[in-house]
């Protein structure tokens, strides 16, 4: 089975962000960029799989700047085989990556995709759900265990609120990664030479030819209001007169 | 224009999540129908009626949405999509799993965990953790959207829609339900719970989760929370965790124990009313969003604080 794995290019989870004085959006320039962290668990999990024998090949795609081939090639030394970069300075939604991802997959035939359940940049968690729903494939988010069966389906294990749930999927399937699905590797010194030579195909947006205007206009991008730091109490019950009697929560 | 807001419930009651999220439904400015899919789950509808401002509610039971999986519910949302012109849901895990299956059938890029409603179709939204606020205009005619609960109030109570059973789609035959393993606890859900104990690396062991934040919180009648620093150490179940990767919270009283403030945990509780933070380190973040800080030692101040709260509620 050829497992297919999208990794995005984010800020360094890290790095303060900050917002540009103007509105416009978040100070990307010279910021540390790496893997989304919950696309690291996606590239360890197919990792695993091809470790166990259940996969044998791990192709990685990056819809993005140049630079994300750097995030590519992340993955590579990690273990991945070959990637894929759709290069494209203009920024893509989650539901135009949705659609590029279709055409690969019906390009490339693999048996399960894995996403991050969410990149840490725009927070949206859609891309998983929207791929699966465009294939008409079945949708195993938040996953905190996958599990093959011997009748060709998988149980997945979600967290979801209030605790776990195991639901049962026929493959081919769409995977979103949840923090404790696995612990992601580092790569070694050996396997990151290794990567550098390992292929990525350079492809264009318009190869699969999907609209990618956006959808939403962001208007404005601005600081969260502060929250002002409040009095440091000297016992115990100080802070409690003063929850019951100045905040008066108690 | 007409909305519909799809309702989180457990078929015998309804979530104060779709109270919430009702709020942003009406501040779109149309008619609201609910929808509760499930199975026998007309006790959660009528809950649902008796919302102030809900103009209509849908009931759809089927064996096949007793368990919410994605698939066929989004099938039974997508029969329904045409009549609406915004389809609305909490961001809760399953208004997360659902509502982009929805959005991508649709052609609609959907816009997620809304915590202001700008205009019908101007929203604000948090992005980078909370660290920044975007504010986006929906150009896509027909509006997908997912709600932050903690940001709107609950709507109240004093309607009386009527309850209208809708047909139930055949099952997309893509998934089954296994089994369900959820917290047993008689403590409140931690998005909805007034005071808020919550515990961070400095507890030290799920032993000590045990041993000092759990019997404060059931003093208090509080929900038990977790940093994500806990829950990776293993001291705590994700479903306690409360920050960016987990929920996000905003109560009453929030009391951050041994939790040093990681800007993950600080965009999921900072929007709670009144913050205590105790930690023995006193260049700890989390004292920057506190209200009411305390340096000292967790294991030293937490039993002291139960023995005070007895004196005050005695």
């Amino acid at each position: 089975m050829k497992v297919l794995v999208p990794v995005k290019r984010v800020i360094d989870y890290n790095v303060k962000v900050r917002v540009k004085p103007d509105g416009s959006g978040v100070d990307l320039a010279n910021v540390k960029m790496s893997m989304n962290p919950f696309d690291e668990i996606s590239v360890e999990e197919a990792i695993r799989l091809r470790e166990a024998g259940k996969a044998e090949e791990i192709v990685l795609v990056s819809i993005g700047p140049k630079q994300a081939q750097e995030t590519i090639r992340t993955g590579l030394a990690m273990g991945a085989d070959r990637g894929i970069l759709v290069e494209t300075d203009a920024p893509v939604e989650p539901l135009a990556v949705a659609k590029i991802l279709k055409a690969i997959v019906e390009a490339e035939e693999p048996g399960l995709v894995i996403l991050g359940k969410q990149a840490i940049d725009d927070d949206s968690n859609q891309t998983g759900q929207m791929l699966a729903a465009l294939l008409g494939w079945a949708q195993g988010t938040f996953a905190s265990k996958l599990e093959f069966k011997d009748d060709g389906t998988a149980d997945v294990t979600r967290e979801i609120d209030g605790g776990l749930q195991t639901i049962n999927l026929k493959m081919p399937l769409v995977l979103t990664t949840d923090l404790r699905l696995n612990e992601p590797r580092y790569a070694s010194l050996p396997n990151i030479m290794k990567a550098k030579k390992k292929p990525i195909d350079m492809k264009t947006v318009d190869d699969y030819g999907v609209d990618i205007a956006p959808r939403l206009e962001v208007v404005s991008t601005v600081e969260p209001p502060a929250r002002e730091a409040g009095v440091r109490v000297e016992s115990v019950a100080e802070l409690v007169d003063k929850l019951k009697n100045e905040a008066g929560v108690l | 224009m007409t909305t519909l807001l799809v309702a989180e419930h457990d078929n015998a009651s309804l979530s104060d999540q779709t109270a919430k999220a009702l709020t942003a439904a009406a501040d779109l400015g149309g008619d609201v129908h609910i929808l509760v899919a499930g199975k026998d789950a007309r006790p959660a509808a009528e809950a649902a009626a008796k919302l102030s401002g809900v103009a209509k509610v849908l009931l759809a039971n089927g064996d096949v949405l007793l368990n919410g999986l994605a698939e066929p519910t989004a099938a039974l949302i997508l029969g329904l999509a045409d009549g609406y012109d915004a389809i609305v849901a909490p961001a809760t895990t399953a208004g997360k799993n659902v509502l982009p299956r929805v959005a991508a059938l649709l052609d609609v890029m959907q816009v997620s965990d809304i915590t202001r409603v700008v205009a019908p179709d101007t929203f604000e939204r948090p992005i980078y953790a909370g660290n920044a606020i975007q504010t986006v205009k929906a150009l896509d005619a027909k509006k997908v959207i997912t709600v932050r609960t903690a940001s709107f109030q609950a709507a109240g109570e004093g309607g009386s829609a009527a309850i209208e059973e809708i047909a139930v789609p055949e099952d997309p035959g893509l998934s089954g339900f296994v089994g369900n393993r959820l917290s047993e606890s008689e403590r409140p859900e931690l998005t909805s719970a007034k005071i808020i104990v919550s515990g961070g690396r400095g507890v030290g062991s799920d032993e000590n989760f045990e041993k000092v934040i759990t019997p404060l919180a059931d003093k208090l009648g509080a929900a038990v929370g977790a940093s994500r620093a806990a829950v990776d150490a293993g001291f705590a179940p994700n479903d306690w965790q409360v920050g960016q990767t987990g929920k996000v919270v905003a109560p009453e009283l929030y009391i951050a124990c041994g939790i040093s403030g990681a800007i993950q945990h600080l965009a999921g509780m900072k929007d709670s009313k009144v913050i205590v933070a105790i930690n023995k380190d006193e260049d700890a973040p989390i004292f920057q969003v506190a209200d009411y800080g305390l340096v000292a030692d967790l294991f030293d101040v937490i039993p002291e604080l139960e023995a005070e709260l007895d004196k005050v509620k005695g």
